[in-house]
């Protein structure tokens, strides 16, 4: 074999490495984050939101000085929703793009494969949208949620609801999604034992269509307290029942849905938004890290008002931000020191409050937020105490009569 | 009766489900393809409805005079060009071409739409009439009454015009057809922008009932398809008995039991049928014997 030839074997090797995350860095090229995000399919109002944020994490901390003072360039792949195709995009920006790190893909479902892969090929995992309890049960040391994982996300609102009213019996029904039915398990635990009935628990599948019967099973209870773990569009559809069932819970709480601003609004009609609560990591209006830079940038680069962004964002941007302390911290991109230094109890600042790690990967220091919807604006109403909330409207206004 | 408001929601769904099941197994009956395009056909439908009503603020049942014919003539165009010229293989590359008309027609819906929900919002939409305890929201009552509209025109166009006559003729027997005279490409082109035009109607009624993108495609055709074989492949009645069934099935046991098991037991059911009747309900060979 000729010099000619032994430097084709050379460069073809280099080029079909096992995909090793990379342990020096080129102060000259960019640093390449690689992303799965879910640009149709069931995910696919998620899915853009996601990679808006992930797009205004890296414009803004590129407009910063980058990461290590050199550009950061997203690697997107599309999954369309799919589990399936989540491991194949994640092989590939590993083994095929090379990238220098990786970022989660919306959801619990997605995580779950995409942490495995990253773990094979000894890449850290930070996300911000996948905080079901089974991510957290794969034994893995390599997924960092920076937000509140899924049991606690209503528990702010299942205190607040033993705080200040009686027991009384509650309807639930959530999507058998791995993320939601924790988060209502979570409440349903937290009120039973303070003395809460269930007046209904319904479990229905992602490709449910049709949400008329189970929502006549809802009403026909009477219950005065309904928890849902939807996600759009069931969570516009049980609203739209509700009324066509002239059934008016006086407290009403949905996992996801009315967090969707204008598509939310739009769907249930502005009067019939007022007293609807959801849980939600991050609003527009905090005071949290770095977080009016993100709003504003936002909406120079994607338009729309400040209450219609979706919390996807804040959490793919979060997700960057800790990326991005850390990495600047270790002054390296390699991973494995990325590893250690994020199971150290080291606290970062996020767009969505302070960021620890549990040895698990939850991020112990969250601060799940209730929000309400209150003459036509989504508010923040819980946890009493921090930043400026709004009070509670402690009983929803009729159908048609809260703008 | 809580099980009660439930048959009667799956009787109300299942009237708009059947519309947009007939439009897939007609075309099956006549032409022996599966058309993979009829989900996103219906959230076209859909789309189309929810365009004119916000752009132009035209009640989208008043809309469908506009929409079937412009999804009617989609249909004919996508057999002119797409179906006819396939020389080989014809059954096989028209799934294929169906499935490549699904995929282009829903890149073009998320480029102009985004894939943000979206929902057709009327006055009527959350209202109801209540009969005792028993709930009809109105919504669903008129999709009701439009099906039977539709269904009831497309069973006379069947079964009293000449044009029907042709149309079961082919779904008979393609070759006989021709030798007696019948220009079969025609048939089937109006058979294509006949099911297109129907996933029109539905795809108005789903805009109304569910927040979509083009993603909703995909959980709605894998449905279509279920009731199709369900019914058996080429019959109308066995599409609407089929809808029915389905969807009173689900909702009855989503009440008693839990909607987690709704679909299963429906399939269920499916597996037994067709362990029973390999055809379907009212197949093809019950059709042909109309």
């Amino acid at each position: 074999m000729g010099l000619a030839g032994a430097a084709v074997v050379a460069l073809a090797a280099a080029g079909c490495g096992s995909g090793s995350p990379s342990n020096s860095s080129n102060s000259k090229s960019p640093v390449s984050v690689g992303i799965s995000v879910s640009l149709s399919g069931d995910f696919s109002g998620d899915g853009l939101a996601t990679k808006q944020g992930y797009e205004t994490w890296a414009a803004f901390q590129n407009a910063h000085g980058g990461i290590l003072g050199r550009n950061i360039t997203l690697d997107f792949l599309s999954d369309g929703s799919s589990p399936t195709q989540v491991v194949t995009n994640y092989q590939k920006l590993i083994t095929v793009d090379h990238v220098d790190f990786v970022a989660g893909p919306y959801s619990t479902l997605l995580t779950k494969p995409a942490s495995v892969i990253a773990n094979r090929y000894g890449y850290v995992m930070i996300e911000g949208i996948g905080g079901g309890p089974s991510v957290f049960q794969q034994g893995l040391r390599n997924v960092f949620d920076v937000s509140a994982s899924a049991t606690y996300q209503l528990i702010t609102f299942a205190k607040w609801l033993a705080a200040t009213h009686k027991p009384v019996s509650v309807a639930y029904a959530s999507m058998t999604d791995p993320f939601l039915q924790p988060m209502l398990d979570g409440a349903r635990s937290y009120l039973t034992s303070h003395g809460f009935s269930t007046a209904v628990y319904k479990l229905y599948p992602l490709e449910t269509t049709d949400y008329t019967a189970i929502a006549s099973a809802i009403a026909a209870t009477k219950a005065q307290v309904v928890v849902l773990g939807t996600m759009p569009p069931d969570g516009y559809a049980f609203i739209q029942d509700f009324i066509q069932d002239k059934y008016s819970p006086q407290v009403l709480i949905e996992a996801s849905g009315p967090d969707q601003g204008s598509s939310f609004v739009k769907a249930v009609g502005s009067a019939n938004t007022g007293g609807i609560m959801v849980p939600n990591t991050w609003f527009p209006g905090s005071t949290y890290y770095q977080n009016a830079s993100m709003v504003s940038l936002y909406l120079k680069m994607f338009g729309g008002t400040a209450n219609n962004i979706s919390a996807d964002v804040a959490e793919a941007f979060a997700t960057g931000q800790v990326l991005t302390q850390a990495v600047d911290h270790l002054k390296s991109t390699s991973n494995s020191a990325l590893e250690a230094y994020l199971h150290s109890g080291v606290t970062f600042q996020s767009v969505q409050g302070p960021v620890k790690f549990a040895s698990d990967g939850e991020n112990e220091s969250a601060t799940p937020f209730v929000f309400q919807w209150q003459n036509g604006t989504l508010q923040d109403v819980l946890p009493t105490g921090v930043a400026s909330p709004k009070p509670v409207l402690a009983v929803k206004p009729a159908w048609g009569a809260g703008a | 009766m809580v099980i009660l408001q439930a048959v009667i929601d799956g009787i109300l769904v299942g009237g708009f489900y059947a519309l947009m099941a007939c439009g897939l197994t007609l075309v099956f009956g006549v032409m022996d393809i599966v058309n993979f395009a009829q989900g996103i056909l219906v959230v076209l439908g859909a789309y189309l409805s929810y365009a004119l009503y916000s752009h132009l603020r035209i009640d989208p049942f008043l809309s469908l005079p506009v929409t079937i014919p412009v999804m009617f003539l989609i249909g004919v165009a996508v057999y002119w060009t797409m179906i006819k010229p396939i020389k080989q293989d014809r059954v096989i590359m028209s799934l294929l071409t169906m499935f490549a008309v699904g995929t282009i027609i829903e890149g073009v819906l998320d480029l102009i739409f985004t894939s943000n929900l979206v929902q057709i919002q009327t006055s009527y939409e959350t209202s109801s009439v209540r009969v005792g305890s028993l709930i009809f929201p109105n919504v669903y009552l008129y999709a009701f009454a439009m099906s039977a509209v539709l269904l009831g025109g497309l069973y006379f166009l069947l079964y009293r015009t000449r044009f029907g006559r042709s149309l079961r003729a082919s779904m008979q027997n393609t070759t006989a057809a021709r030798l007696v005279g019948i220009n079969t490409d025609w048939v089937a082109a109006f058979t294509l922008g006949i099911g297109v035009g129907l996933a029109a109607a539905g795809g108005m009624v789903f805009g109304l009932t569910n927040s979509f993108d083009a993603a909703s495609s995909y959980d709605l055709i894998s449905r279509l398809l279920a009731i199709v074989i369900f019914g058996g492949f080429g019959s109308l009645s066995g599409a609407l008995i089929a809808s029915v069934l389905m969807l009173v099935i689900e909702d009855v046991v989503a009440v008693v039991w839990s909607p987690t098991w709704g679909q299963t037991t429906f399939y269920i059911v499916l597996v037994i049928i067709l362990l029973l009747r390999p055809q379907g309900l009212l197949g093809r060979k019950a059709v042909r014997a109309q």
